[in-house]
């Protein structure tokens, strides 16, 4: 690499061999065979390399020579015909397609059979029975294992009173009974403390409900009158629904939102 | 005439009188009128025991019909199927009142009602099919499907005889001219085919015009010009072209519509009718100079007009052939057969066929040219027939131009009088949209195809189902009678062509 212009100095000066154009011109015609040399020949990582950038300027290339063929002159264009041939009356009208329609008409019995509410939280993670319950051992010699104490929150009435104790054989610590849950209005995004009249349905069984063991997922009725909501009759409603949306066993509280 | 009906009047009442007295009968005041009201004599004493063979006898003597034809006589627009006393006693009418017969001339031939597949021909057409025709002598048959070819089908060996390749895209609409020498079809790129029917060859290219695809293809009537050069087609684009089958191109652009114009028409007159998405129905006419001008735009419907209908369209169609007649004249004698057909088939000289037009709105309308003082002859609503629950996707007259039947997306075809559009009944029997009907050519019997992939033949005379021919494996789309009655075919969804028979 020349550290300076004496080589552009001297050309100024006095000027380029007499043949420099003419060698100029055969040495880059010799290019193309020096550089097909160089990339037939080259090995390891350097042949890769030349291989790699000799493709991508091929690609290159055809891509820019099909856009040259693009002529404008409009010719017979060999499109596939369409599916789906309709007569001309049908042409204008969205017909909805047979398929649709039937599978439309079995999801609608399917779920009238099921009898299934639309919940925000329409599936749960189940709960396991030997994570829901912890053997309590009893007996003198504590060899018996029938009683069961339910490690996730509860529920119980206001007028409720435990078996006798010999005979209990769910125990529901009153550390995790709980009375009030904050529950969220979906459309004015406000949350209310509202007091729990009952458990609806729990997801993971009956057994759950009738215990009143509150997991996330769980139907529970609310107290709404506080929210001052009227029926179109003209009643006003005490009452509703709402789904409890996370792990109370977890937060210490019940966070649920409404159902309208 | 008065003398000498007169006469008959006497000679054949006092026959009867003589059977009246032998039979101790009383009589009833009867008059006999035609559909259009021209009463048939004056009013007579017919016993009471005359059934429907004395009151044809009847007739038949008064008209000095050289043949006897056969009629059917309908009191108070119900069809009078047993003798004229009991019909007196069944509704009590007064003995002192005239009672008005009408007579209607049904065709001479009877047709045998289809009821059997005579062949299924699944494999051929690679597509669904989307238009069936059959020529108008009865020979032929073609049909247009969504493999882009047209296929015509040697009818003797129920088997197929060319295949017409030339379309690129599906191809919606066939179309034979009237005198069974040219066939065209329309796809949906907007190109049209002319074909060669006995080669089954391409004639020229493919047409191109319309900007968008084809909805449909009417040729000019046989006794306007013989032999057919002109026919015209709509598309999607809003125009109607008339276009010459020997120059091979466009001729005039009847422009005017703002949406798709989905059906046309060419009357016998020489108006050209088109219905379109924009609710109106247009009338058009050729000038001299081969121009085409607007005549009239008619603007009752409010939603797509999707179909319309002439009352003397069957015979428009045939041309000059006829059940029985073979094609041995010259063209001079076909022009002059195919415009006695028409004039037959108008009813009086100076009337003007009918029109009626199939709506989105679910209404149909019973359009009739008026008789007012003004230059142009413009159509007025007869009546508006309404009854449907869905849209009206097909109406068409009977071959005889007294019936008017409408398919309709609500499963039911109804029967309406085709004078004064008054409703008659209607047939149910669809599970699905019922989409295109079909006339057999003694107006007897008509024939439904339906997205419930079964065709129904119903009955007029009774106004019940004749049979029902299920088969297909889906939607059935498109359903022709041959003009000489002898065959159905019909194609749809699943792709096989059906020929039913007798």
């Amino acid at each position: 690499m020349p550290q300076g212009d004496y080589i552009e100095l001297h050309q100024k000066r006095h000027g380029r061999r007499l043949d420099y154009e003419e060698r100029k011109r055969k040495k880059e015609a010799r290019a193309v065979h020096k550089r097909s040399k160089q990339a037939q020949n080259s090995i390891g990582i350097k042949g890769k390399m030349i291989a790699k950038k000799n493709y991508a300027e091929k690609a290159q290339m055809k891509k820019t020579l099909k856009m040259h063929e693009e002529s404008s002159s409009r010719r017979k264009a060999d499109e596939d015909v369409q599916e789906g041939a309709v007569p001309a009356y049908l042409l204008d009208r969205e017909n909805t397609s047979r398929a649709k329609v039937l599978s439309n008409t079995i999801k609608q019995k399917r779920k009238e059979k099921a009898g299934k509410w639309e919940v925000p939280l329409p599936k749960v993670r189940p709960v396991a029975e030997d994570e829901m319950f912890r053997v309590i051992r009893s007996g003198k010699r504590k060899t018996k294992q029938w009683k069961r104490m339910v490690t996730k929150a509860t529920f119980v009435g206001p007028g409720f009173t435990r078996k006798p104790p010999k005979y209990e054989r769910f125990i529901r610590p009153s550390g995790l009974r709980f009375t009030k849950a904050h529950v969220t209005h979906p459309e004015l995004r406000c949350t209310f403390c509202l007091e729990i009249i009952g458990i609806k349905k729990n997801p993971n069984g009956p057994m759950y409900t009738s215990l009143g063991v509150m997991t996330r997922g769980t139907i529970i009725e609310v107290n709404v009158s506080e929210l001052g909501l009227v029926t179109p009759a003209g009643k006003v409603v005490w009452g509703k629904y709402a789904q409890v949306t996370n792990n109370p066993e977890n937060d210490g509280c019940i966070n649920a939102v409404l159902l309208v | 005439m008065a003398k000498p009906l007169s006469i008959f009047h006497r000679s054949l009442s006092s026959n009867i009188e003589q059977e009246a007295s032998e039979m101790e009968m009383n009589t009833v005041m009867c008059l006999l009128t035609d559909a259009e009201g021209t009463p048939l004599g004056s009013a007579m004493y017919i016993p009471h025991n005359a059934g429907h063979l004395q009151l044809t006898n009847l007739v038949n003597t008064f008209l000095n019909n050289e043949e006897k034809l056969s009629y059917s006589f309908y009191v108070s627009d119900e069809e009078l199927l047993v003798s004229v006393g009991t019909y007196m006693e069944r509704n009590s009418v007064s003995v002192e009142n005239v009672l008005k017969i009408v007579y209607r001339q049904q065709a001479v031939f009877r047709i045998r009602p289809v009821y059997r597949c005579s062949q299924t021909i699944s494999d051929v057409h690679e597509g669904e099919i989307l238009c069936v025709s059959f020529s108008p002598d009865g020979k032929q048959l073609a049909s247009g499907s969504g493999d882009t070819t047209v296929r015509l089908w040697d009818l003797n060996t129920e088997t197929p005889m060319f295949t017409c390749k030339g379309h690129k895209e599906h191809v919606l609409a066939v179309a034979w001219s009237p005198d069974a020498k040219c066939l065209v079809s329309g796809d949906r790129d907007g190109k049209v085919c002319c074909w060669d029917p006995s080669k089954g060859e391409l004639q020229g290219n493919a047409l191109s015009g319309h900007k968008k695809w084809i909805c449909g293809i009417a040729w000019e009537p046989a006794h306007l010009s013989y032999p057919s050069r002109r026919f015209v087609t709509c598309g999607k684009d809003g125009d109607a072209r008339i276009w010459d089958f020997t120059l091979k191109r466009t001729l005039i652009v009847l422009s005017g519509h703002t949406r798709a114009v989905t059906c046309v028409k060419w009357g016998g007159d020489g108006t050209i009718y088109t219905g379109s998405q924009d609710s109106t129905i247009r009338m058009w006419e050729i000038t001299q100079q081969g121009q085409g001008i607007l005549k009239h735009i008619l603007k009752d419907h409010a939603g797509w007009v999707n179909s319309l209908s002439l009352s003397t369209e069957y015979v428009l169609r045939t041309g000059a052939f006829d059940r029985t007649r073979q094609v041995t004249c010259s063209d001079e004698e076909m022009k002059k057969i195919a415009l006695e057909r028409y004039i037959k088939a108008k009813g009086k000289i100076d009337s003007l066929e009918r029109l009626v037009s199939g709506s989105d709105d679910f209404t149909i309308i019973l359009w009739e040219p008026s008789v007012s003082l003004q230059p142009k002859q413009k159509m007025v609503t007869t009546a508006r027939l309404t009854g449907h629950q869905q849209l009206v996707n097909h109406v068409y007259f009977s071959p005889n131009g007294q019936w008017i039947a409408s398919a309709s997306f609500d499963k039911s075809v109804k029967l309406w009088d085709g004078v004064t559009g008054k409703f008659i009944t209607a047939f149910r029997g669809h599970a699905n949209c019922v989409y295109q009907i079909s006339w057999s050519p003694d107006s007897r019997m008509l024939l439904s195809c339906s997205k419930d992939s079964t065709l129904k033949v119903w009955e007029i005379g009774t106004k019940k189902l004749k049979h029902d021919l299920p088969g297909h494996e889906d939607e059935v789309w498109a359903v022709d009678w041959s003009p000489d009655g002898e065959k159905v075919a019909s194609g749809g969804l699943g792709k096989a062509l059906k020929l039913w028979k007798g």
